[in-house]
C-alpha cells in the first residue's frame, strides 16, 4: 500500500531533510513515526501526501507514484489519503458540521448525501451533539475530532496524522488515539508522526519507525533492531 | 451550481471585504471613466468642427446653367463627396445680409451684386483630411468656369494636427490608465483571496479538483470587478453632472462605453482571481 524507496529529500537552504529512507507499510497497518524535531517526520508525511516530491528515490501510495502523478492529478491521491495536523486547519467561523460538509461538497457529493454523511461522520468521532457549534467554541480535542471527521469524508484507505496530539492534553490525546485504533480496526492504514514517547510506550503493539537526522534509525518491524531513543 | 453557491456564500460571509475590493476596483475604473468622459467630449468637439470642413467652388459670372449642372453631377459622383449644394448669386447676397448684419449698410443700395455663385461641397467622414480636401479642390480647378476654390487649408491642417494629437494622447494615457487600473484591481482581488487562502488549502487537502477550487473564486472575482465597474459608472456620472452644471456643459458617454467599463471590471476581476488562485493552488 505504501512504499518509500531510497527516498532523499533535500531543500536548498536546509540541506537533506531525509536521506536514503526506505520502508513499506501494508494495508491495515498502524505505524508511529517518531524522532526529535527536525528528524524528518513531517517531511515524510508531506512526501506521502505528495505535497512535496522526493529529490531522489520514489514514494508510492495507494497505487500513485511520486514520479508519475502530476500536480493536476493530486486530487485523486487526496481522496484516498486523508490527513490531519497538529493545528487542525479547520475553517474558522464555521460550525463543526460546516467543516465536514465542506469537504463532502468540494468533492462533488449531492446535497442530501452530504448532510447524512456529515452527521454519520460527526457521530463516528463522538461529536454528534456538537455539530452545530462553531469550531472556536470547541476544545482542542474536539477540534481535532472535527479534523479527523473531515479527513474521513472521502473514506480514505490511509490516514496520515502529523503530531495530531501535539496540542492536546493527555485525556484528549488518549481519545484521539482510541479513535485511530477504531479506524485502524476497520482496515484503514494509519501513519502517525509524534514526538510523544509516553504515548508510543503505552502502545507497544503499534509498529514504530524512528527517524534520526533524516535517516531511518529504527523499524520495529525489522527483527533484532533496537530503538535509538530507547523509547525515551 | 456549487461554484455559484460558494461565491454567494463568500460574499455573504465577508460583505465588507467584497465591498472594499469593489471600492478599490471602482476607484481605479473611476479614473478611466473620467478620462473616458474627457476623451468623448474632446472627440465630439473635434467631430463637430470637422463636420464644418467643406470645399467651396466659386463660379465665373458667365457660367451656363447646363455647365453648372454637369459640374454638380460630376462632383456628386466623387467618392469623397457627401453632398453638393448650388448657391446662386442672390442666395449668396441674402446669406451675407443675414450672417453679417454689422455690414448691413454696405449691402444697401448696391447696383450690382458683387458676390459670385458657388457650389458648396460637403465631404464624407474620413475624407476631411488635408490631402483628401486638397485632392477634391484640385479636381475642381480644371473646370474653366470655376474661378476659385477655397477650403481654408491652414484651418484644415490645424484641425488634422489637433485630431492626431488627441488620438495619440488618448491611446497613450488611456493605455496607461488601463494598466494602472488592472494592477489595482489585481491587488484588490489578491487581497480578497489572500483572506481565503485557508479555504483553498482545505479544498486541495480533501481532494477538490483544481477547476472545482477555481470556479467560485473566478465568479467572485468577476462579480467584485463588475460591482466595482458599476460603482465607478455611478461616481463618474455624479462627477459629470457636477462639472456639467457648475463649470461647462458636457455630453455623457454612450451606454456601450459604460457597459464596456463594467465588463472590463468583471474581466479584470476574473483574470486577477484566476492568477491569485493559481498561486495558492501551487502551494498545497
Amino acid at each position: 500500500m505504501i512504499r518509500f524507496s531510497k527516498v532523499t529529500k533535500a531543500y536548498p537552504r536546509r540541506g537533506k531533510a531525509l536521506d536514503d529512507v526506505s520502508f513499506q507499510v501494508e494495508k491495515g497497518e498502524f505505524v508511529f513515526i517518531t524522532g526529535h524535531s527536525g528528524s524528518g517526520k513531517s517531511t515524510t508525511l508531506r512526501l506521502l501526501h505528495l505535497a512535496d516530491r522526493p529529490t531522489d528515490g520514489e514514494v508510492r501510495i495507494c497505487g500513485f507514484s511520486s514520479a508519475l502523478t502530476s500536480d493536476r492529478e493530486l486530487w485523486k491521491v487526496r481522496r484516498r489519503v486523508g490527513m490531519v495536523f497538529q493545528d487542525f486547519r479547520l475553517l474558522p467561523g464555521r460550525t463543526a458540521r460546516d467543516n465536514v460538509e465542506f469537504a463532502l461538497e468540494v468533492t462533488g457529493n449531492r446535497r442530501g448525501e452530504i448532510v447524512a454523511r456529515a452527521n454519520r461522520l460527526l457521530a463516528q468521532v463522538g461529536l454528534a451533539g456538537k455539530a452545530g457549534a462553531r469550531v472556536e467554541e470547541l476544545s482542542g480535542g474536539e477540534q481535532q475530532r472535527v479534523a479527523i471527521a473531515r479527513a474521513l469524508a472521502n473514506e480514505p484507505q490511509v490516514l496520515l496524522a502529523d503530531e495530531p496530539t501535539g496540542n492536546l492534553d493527555e485525556r484528549a490525546s488518549r481519545g484521539v488515539l482510541d479513535l485511530f485504533r477504531e479506524l485502524n480496526a476497520s482496515g484503514m492504514a494509519i501513519l502517525m508522526a509524534t514526538h510523544d514517547l509516553e504515548l508510543v510506550r503505552a502502545h507497544p503493539s503499534i509498529r514504530l519507525l524512528e527517524l534520526s537526522e533524516g535517516r531511518l534509525a529504527f523499524d520495529s518491524a525489522v527483527p533484532d533492531a533496537s530503538p535509538v531513543q530507547g523509547g525515551d | 451550481m456549487h461554484a455559484i453557491r460558494e461565491a454567494v456564500n463568500a460574499v455573504r460571509r465577508a460583505p465588507f471585504l467584497t465591498l472594499l475590493s469593489a471600492a478599490m476596483v471602482a476607484l481605479a475604473l473611476y479614473v478611466v471613466g473620467l478620462f473616458g468622459v474627457a476623451t468623448y467630449n474632446l472627440h465630439q468637439a473635434l467631430q463637430r468642427i470637422e463636420e464644418r470642413v467643406e470645399v467651396v467652388a466659386y463660379l465665373r459670372d458667365g457660367a451656363r446653367p447646363s455647365e453648372i449642372t454637369v459640374l454638380e453631377e460630376d462632383v456628386a459622383r466623387m467618392e469623397e463627396v457627401r453632398g453638393v449644394r448650388f448657391v446662386s448669386r442672390e442666395d449668396a447676397l441674402e446669406a451675407a445680409r443675414r450672417d453679417l448684419p454689422e455690414f448691413e449698410e454696405l449691402f444697401v443700395g448696391l447696383d450690382v451684386n458683387p458676390l459670385p455663385a458657388s457650389l458648396e461641397i460637403e465631404l464624407m467622414e474620413g475624407y476631411r483630411t488635408p490631402a483628401a480636401v486638397a485632392r477634391v479642390a484640385e479636381r475642381l480647378t480644371i473646370y474653366p468656369f470655376v474661378e476659385d476654390v477655397r477650403y481654408g487649408q491652414e484651418w484644415v491642417d490645424r484641425l488634422y494636427l489637433l485630431q492626431r494629437i488627441g488620438a495619440l494622447t488618448t491611446t497613450v494615457l488611456g493605455g496607461a490608465f488601463a494598466v494602472v487600473a488592472a494592477l489595482i484591481i489585481g491587488t484588490a482581488i489578491r487581497i480578497a483571496i489572500f483572506a481565503r487562502r485557508e479555504e483553498i488549502y482545505v479544498m486541495r487537502l480533501v481532494g477538490a479538483t483544481n477547476g472545482f477550487v477555481r470556479r467560485p473564486f473566478l465568479l467572485e472575482g468577476a462579480f467584485t470587478g463588475a460591482l466595482g465597474g458599476l460603482m465607478a459608472a455611478g461616481i463618474t456620472w455624479v462627477s459629470y453632472q457636477l462639472v456639467s452644471r457648475a463649470i461647462f456643459r458636457l455630453e455623457w458617454i454612450p451606454v456601450s462605453w459604460v457597459l464596456a467599463g463594467i465588463a472590463g471590471g468583471a474581466l479584470f476581476g476574473l483574470l486577477a482571481s484566476g492568477l491569485a488562485v493559481r498561486r495558492y493552488l501551487q502551494e498545497v
